[in-house]
């Protein structure tokens, strides 16, 4: 298929738009269940982004993130990736916790432990939906968390993305708790052949 | 005056004294640093994988080890420095996840074995590096001396 085409862009962007709102909605209503609190969301926004321009997408290549990786394998294959501000990321563990903002400090183990199950929850209710327009079958892996800098986190996509063009799409999630708002940046990164595979079966390609 | 001039992802740049050059946050991605010893022309490339052939949307040269270097090489030269002067530095390649998918394993090292293997060829030296780990870097490189400043984030600054 040819990615310049822009009608086919707009259509790919479309059905992944319809991803994000699913799979948003999926992941805020387990996470409102873990709590036992209402959540909303807001419509997500899908971007296609030049890879340039991903380190800025936080504000900077220098500003410090959460990261959080998952591997993902069956019939699609890759990486799923959660990018949130240190903010976004406390503000996650207070909600899940019930804990009050103390200071954006070190996560403690319990506060990473924490976030990477939050990575399962989120990954398992983006891949759901994923399953749910595809049919395929999709099992994620344990994940992996790692705070530094934002150019150094998103190197890692960047580069998946690296190996089959120089766009990167992303899908910004935001969460509203009472007066917290929670930003996520969420990265599906399947492999080439994935990749295609994946837009057949969203019949884009 | 010393301007600071930076150097995005996948993107090269070449300044001579008294100017730096900077990139901001590599981590599995590679800093190619390269300084001219008598013209203090200096050269700083951002690559983010180490070979071009077989990558279907390879338009980027400065993408890759194997294309962007050269490239660099051929900026400093038009800017009056020689290759026979020429000496580098290395910084990034971190792994920042363990990823147990081997096709995808360290690309960080690979790109630092790339960038390394196309320096050889060039026959420029390697006169130090700080590569590897699993933490991001930022770096400045300065054309006064050739130093390279290497900051990171719970794991301070030092500089080769």
């Amino acid at each position: 298929m040819n990615f310049s085409n822009s009608e086919i862009n707009e259509m790919y962007l479309d059905v992944l738009k319809e991803l994000g709102n699913i799979g948003t909605g999926n992941a805020v209503s387990a996470l409102a269940m873990m709590i036992g609190r209402k959540i909303n969301m807001k419509v997500p926004v899908v971007k296609m982004v030049k890879l340039q321009e991903v380190p800025e997408i936080l504000g900077g290549a220098e500003i410090p993130v959460v990261g959080i990786l998952l591997n993902v394998e069956g019939d699609i294959e890759g990486f799923i990736m959660f990018v949130m501000s240190q903010a976004s990321a406390h503000l996650l563990v207070n909600m899940l916790m019930g804990t009050a903002l103390n200071g954006y400090s070190e996560f403690t183990d319990i506060e990473k432990s924490a976030l990477m199950e939050i990575g399962n929850i989120l990954a398992g209710a983006y891949l759901t939906a994923l399953s749910s327009l595809t049919g395929f079958k999709m099992i994620q892996s344990v994940p992996q968390l790692a705070e530094d800098m934002a150019g150094a986190i998103l190197s890692f996509p960047a580069i998946q993305f690296g190996e089959t063009g120089d766009t990167a799409l992303y899908i910004e999630t935001e969460i509203f708790e009472e007066s917290s708002r929670i930003v996520a940046d969420f990265f599906l990164i399947p492999t080439i052949e994935s990749y295609q595979k994946m837009l057949k079966a969203l019949g884009v390609a | 005056m010393m301007e600071i001039i930076k150097v995005g992802m996948a993107d090269l740049n070449v300044t001579s004294y008294p100017n730096a050059l900077t990139t901001l946050g590599l981590g599995s991605c590679v800093g190619v640093c390269i300084y001219d010893t008598k013209t203090k022309i200096i050269g700083m490339i951002h690559i983010m994988l180490p070979y071009s052939w077989g990558v279907k949307n390879n338009t980027n040269p400065a993408k890759f080890a194997d294309t962007g270097i050269p490239l660099l090489i051929e900026k400093m030269e038009q800017l009056g420095a020689a290759k026979k002067n020429m000496v580098a530095k290395l910084a990034g390649g971190a792994q920042m996840f363990e990823v147990t998918r081997s096709e995808f394993m360290n690309i960080g090292k690979r790109n630092v074995d790339a960038a390394k293997k196309v320096l050889q060829d060039f026959d420029i030296s390697i006169v130090a590096e700080d590569t590897g780990g699993n933490y991001g870097r930022t770096i400045i490189f300065y054309s006064e001396d050739g130093r390279l400043e290497i900051k990171t984030i719970g794991k301070g600054t030092k500089t080769i």
